[in-house]
């Protein structure tokens, strides 16, 4: 049994401040903040209004986009600034799907991963001879390009052109349960599914070899690992994770059109991810909350502050901005390098 | 006993609902009324985010007047930066959490559609979106949304009357944007001239918007021997279609989509001599037009910019626009009176029956019908004479079905 082995591997290395979850070995505080995690998950849609669980339920989609793009940008250090074009595919495969040929929305879910994971592994391809800028530069012509052939004439049978495509939601089956709180434990469920997915990527041998492919890419090629592949595939991943939250944020807003999916969009998961903190798979759900709510908490406070003054409006993007400057400068290394620092800072052994 | 109680307790919950319904929409009370909308206040659409704070600075205007019927305006309006999943998520959020009684105004056609469905699910009125894309207008399809501006397809029938009326015997040419905006100008072409459409059009181009340049398409136009041109084009293409005629000496009579007639976007990049003479429609006064200096409308809009909007630009048309749409919801609501069930507001909005409104030009007025849910149907030709686009003619109105 290769899990009580690493148990009670675990426990002999540090026996007080270990555990394993579903395989992953965490330190005790993490265990106990991913118990209350879940736990919380679980019970706010029964808390809350059916308006806060559509949000979160948004937010957990932009969540798993943020963990794709991490997996492509904090753990095998490539760049992109075109995951909306992912996010499109795969909310496009899913509307298409649903409205055009009338497929169950759950059954769309897997496809416009894997078509996605198609669509960034071929992208990965010959991305590989570029590095780092000119890389962010070639993903930036795939965000802007998007959108266009989204309206292209000759594909609008299939995309509904400008208009786009409308698409229910899948009615709740269950009788308790709202229309949104049942989308909500759908993408929880996806969610956690990815979470965990992604974490025994990074931590095995997969892992390993994208991380040091990061590092130092030459040394990595010296001891043996195919960059070329590994590179590619972690495209792919981090489409396939894309395209899934794409599917997912299709049936959220109950529409796509390609004005949904402009540059901007790739440029919100970045932040997302930057302020969730590179290389950390919790992050992301932070990164996807900060996406959601930190626009949300401007306008509010702009609202706040000068009441009905119409020109204060221009000032929300200030706010934004000074929420933004304010947590790269107090979390340099995003929320997971606050966390880990502040851990480190206060449990050292024997305190 | 148990399904008694039962029975009581459905009774009762139908009477209480009954009852809800007879009554005013959530976000009405006695003192006041909530309306809820989305603009553009942060992306690539922001430069129309003026229009929500000009009708925010209306809404202060009316509330310092009295309110209506005794109400105040709660106006809460969110930004959604044009991007359509936000729009989703604020409107929700309005009629959700705010509890808004209808909104107002929401700005543009992506982010229009993807609540379009919505709104009409939960039966709230989308009154008066800001768009004009001809879907708006379907009262029995979509019986709670309702658009404002003339929309495209009442523009192009008004080209096509002004071409039978004007040039009967011309050969037209059409270059128009390859989307929903271009083909909506030419299915109202086609209806106001029927089969006289494909006997006077002797070419038709289209460009995409991605399209660096549309000089190819001018060439052929030219080529075809047209002596009237219509030009179905955003700003940027209209200018090059310009400075393009003019290079190669076409000169049919030029008639411009009201999109792209403007001075600062179009006839100034082009060179202004060279767009002199280009035939355009108009519905409401632009503050710059010299000949509304002395107007008692455009002098009292002044003087409500400079008390309720001082940080608004005079120069912009856009600040014009939401004074005169704000006007059209302030008639609804004093139409509904103390009625202010979500039914009543709506059904006050599609029976206005040739409302004034300021800064619309001279003779113009807003109606509606349970049947046609397009309140503004009318504009006057313009031509553009070297400084500024003088009006002529009577006005048209050109009904859309």
């Amino acid at each position: 049994m290769a899990l009580s082995e690493a148990t009670s591997v675990a426990m002999r290395a540090n026996p007080a401040k270990t555990a394993v979850l579903f395989g992953i070995k965490l330190p005790m505080w993490k265990l106990y903040l991913t118990v209350i995690g879940i736990a919380v998950a679980l019970v706010v849609p029964f808390i809350v209004e059916g308006f806060t669980v559509f949000q979160l339920t948004q937010a957990l989609v932009y969540a798993i986009a943020v963990l794709g793009l991490n997996l492509l940008t904090g753990f095998n250090g490539q760049f992109s600034l075109g995951h909306s074009a992912f996010y499109a595919l795969g909310a496009y495969t899913a509307a298409i799907m649903v409205e055009r040929y009338e497929v169950a929305f759950y059954w769309t879910i897997l496809p416009a991963g894997i078509i996605c994971f198609i669509g960034g592994f071929l992208f990965g391809l010959p991305a590989l001879r570029l590095e780092g800028l000119f890389l962010a530069l070639a993903t930036f012509a795939l965000a802007v390009a998007t959108p266009q052939l989204l309206r292209y004439e000759h594909f609008e049978g299939f995309t509904g052109g400008v208009q786009g495509i409308d698409l229910f939601k899948p009615d709740s089956p269950i009788e308790f349960l709202g229309g949104d709180q049942w989308l909500y434990f759908v993408v929880l469920l996806c969610a956690a599914l990815l979470v965990v997915g992604a974490w025994n990527l990074t931590r095995g041998r997969t892992g390993r070899a994208m991380m040091a492919i990061r590092d130092n890419p030459l040394a990595a090629r010296t001891m043996g690992i195919n960059t070329s592949l590994y590179k590619s595939v972690t495209f792919g991943v981090s489409g396939f994770y894309t395209g899934i939250a794409g599917a997912l944020g299709a049936a959220v807003a109950e529409f796509v059109a390609p004005d949904s999916f402009t540059f901007f969009l790739s440029v919100w998961l970045l932040v997302g991810m930057v302020i969730g903190g590179l290389g950390s798979i919790p992050a992301a759900i932070v990164g996807g909350l900060f996406i959601l709510y930190v626009p949300n908490i401007s306008e509010a406070l702009i609202g706040q502050v000068f009441g009905d003054d119409p020109s204060a409006k221009a000032l929300i993007g200030v706010a934004f901005g000074c929420f933004l400057i304010f947590a790269v400068y107090v979390m340099p290394n995003g929320l997971a390098g606050f966390v880990r620092w502040f851990v480190a800072r206060y449990s050292r052994p024997g305190v | 006993m148990k399904n008694l109680h039962v029975a009581i307790a459905a009774a009762a919950a139908t009477m209480w609902a009954g009852a809800a319904i007879a009554g005013n929409a959530p976000g009405v009370t006695d003192t006041e009324i909530k309306i809820g909308n989305t603009n553009p206040y942060s992306g690539p659409a922001s430069s129309y985010g003026t229009i929500g704070k000009s009708i925010g600075a209306c809404w202060n205007w009316v509330n310092d007047t009295g309110g209506i019927n005794g109400r105040k305006i709660k106006w809460i309006s969110l930004d959604d930066g044009y991007s359509p999943p936000k729009t989703k998520e604020q409107i929700r959020k309005l009629v959700e959490r705010e509890k808004v009684a209808f909104t107002f105004q929401t700005l543009g056609t992506p982010t229009n559609s993807a609540v379009h469905r919505y709104m009409n699910k939960k039966k709230v009125p989308h009154l008066f979106v800001a768009t004009g894309a001809t879907k708006w207008g379907q009262p029995k399809k979509f019986p709670w949304t309702m658009g404002w501006q003339p929309n495209y397809q009442t523009v192009g029938a008004i080209f096509g009357n002004y071409i039978l009326q004007n040039y009967p015997q011309g050969k037209v040419a059409v270059m128009y944007q390859n989307d929903d905006y271009g083909k909506d100008y030419v299915i109202g072409m086609k209806r106001a001239m029927g089969a006289k459409y494909d006997a006077q059009v002797v070419k038709q181009e289209t460009y995409e918007v991605t399209d660096p340049t549309i000089d190819s398409q001018i060439v052929a136009l030219a080529g075809s021997g047209a002596d009237v041109f219509v030009n179905i084009s955003i700003p940027k293409f209209a200018a090059q279609a310009i400075k393009k005629m003019h290079a190669i000496g076409w000169k049919p009579a030029h008639i411009l989509n009201d999109v792209a007639a403007s001075i600062n976007s179009t006839y100034k990049p082009a060179g202004l001599d060279k767009a002199k003479g280009i035939i355009s429609v108009d519905f409401y006064k632009d503050p710059n037009d010299p000949e509304w200096k002395d107007d008692p409308e455009t002098k009292a809009w002044r003087a409500w910019m400079d008390k309720y909007y001082p940080g608004g630009d005079k120069s912009n048309k856009f600040n014009a626009y939401g004074y005169a749409v704000c006007h059209t919801m302030i008639a609804v609501l004093k139409n509904a009176g103390n009625d202010l069930s979500r039914e009543n507001i709506m059904k006050q909005a599609a029976s206005l029956k040739e409302v004034h409104l300021p800064m619309l030009l001279p003779g113009m007025y807003a109606d509606t019908s349970p049947t046609d849910f397009y309140p503004l149907e009318q504009m006057q030709m313009t031509r553009f004479d070297g400084e500024r686009s003088v009006r002529f003619g009577p006005l048209i109105s050109a009904e859309t079905e």
